[in-house]
């Protein structure tokens, strides 16, 4: 399958520029595709390629030296990840790993440096896309640091028990971020370590509340 | 009848995103909209709800405390 022009055409990067221009970008882009839960960057490695989501999409995240996952964003089609090493020289910040069948386009670090000195009108776009991740990743480093998401998890979870009638709100971890005022990212991670903890369990549809005493110990530590 | 995801008919535009992330196969665009196909394979993985650009699908947990 070759690479769709008009795919080009609707990504940030390449916004503003004419059919002349994609063109000539369309011929360093390649194509790959991967199955799921294959790991397409691997954090730590050398950079080789910027990606863009042609469809699917892929989870990018960092992993503790225990195993623990922290997701940083959900790419969708038309989005790039991979690429603050293309321009910075440096190892892949975080690993990225297909969440269902994917087509990627990939451009190397040395052709997108060519694109940026032959189109020098597109470093705006790229510029306000690394803009937006730096925002986005700046109110992340908010929530991991100065809330403790977990305590207001907890507090949720209590409050939202389902009653003896078999009557209860049921939440999604959407609902329950923007009840903790946070990411949903933050929600899944404060969700697995109260089950490492043993303090509930997911069980499909259900959050089981095993230990009611140390979910209100860990709800009542002060903020 | 099991409990699946809760597609928002109203606010699907059919991209068939979650339809790829989606490993048991309970999920289809049909006529431009998603429809659930009744699985037991659905682990409540929540990926449909994660990538869905438009907010239309929701996996809500009810949550209960243990029967001692």
């Amino acid at each position: 399958m070759a690479v769709q022009l008009e795919f080009l055409k609707r990504i940030s990067y390449f916004s503003g520029l004419s059919l002349a221009d994609l063109e000539s970008i369309k011929k360093l882009v390649s194509e790959r595709t991967a199955d799921r839960a294959e790991t397409v960057v691997l954090e730590g490695e050398a950079a080789a390629n910027l990606y863009f989501v042609a469809s699917g999409a892929v989870r990018v995240f960092k992993t503790s030296a225990e195993g623990k996952e922290q997701i940083l964003s959900i790419v969708r089609p038309g989005e790039s990840f991979n690429d603050v090493p293309i321009f910075d020289g440096g190892p892949n910040p975080a690993s990225a790993l297909t969440m269902g069948p994917v087509l990627l386009y990939g451009i190397k670090r040395n052709d997108m440096e060519a694109i940026l000195r032959n189109h020098p009108q597109i470093a705006l776009n790229v510029t306000k896309v690394l803009a937006k991740r730096v925002r986005q990743l700046v109110s992340l480093v908010e929530d991991l640091s100065f809330r403790h998401v977990i305590n207001r998890v907890a507090k949720i979870l209590f409050e939202n028990i389902r009653g003896e009638t078999g009557h209860g709100p049921r939440l999604t971890q959407q609902e329950m971020a923007a009840m903790a005022g946070t990411a949903r990212e933050v929600v899944g991670r404060s969700l697995k370590t109260l089950e490492e903890e043993g303090v509930i369990k997911l069980d499909r549809h259900r959050i089981i509340i095993t230990d009611k005493e140390a979910l209100q110990k860990i709800m009542e530590v002060p903020e | 009848m099991i409990e699946m995801p809760i597609i928002d008919v109203r606010k699907c535009d059919g991209c068939g995103l979650c339809v790829s992330v989606c490993h048991c196969n309970a999920l289809a665009v049909v006529r431009k909209v998603v429809t659930i196909i009744e699985t037991v394979k659905c682990d409540w993985c929540t990926d449909c709800e994660a990538v869905c650009p438009t907010g239309a699908i929701s996996c809500p947990f009810e949550i209960i405390i243990q029967e001692s």
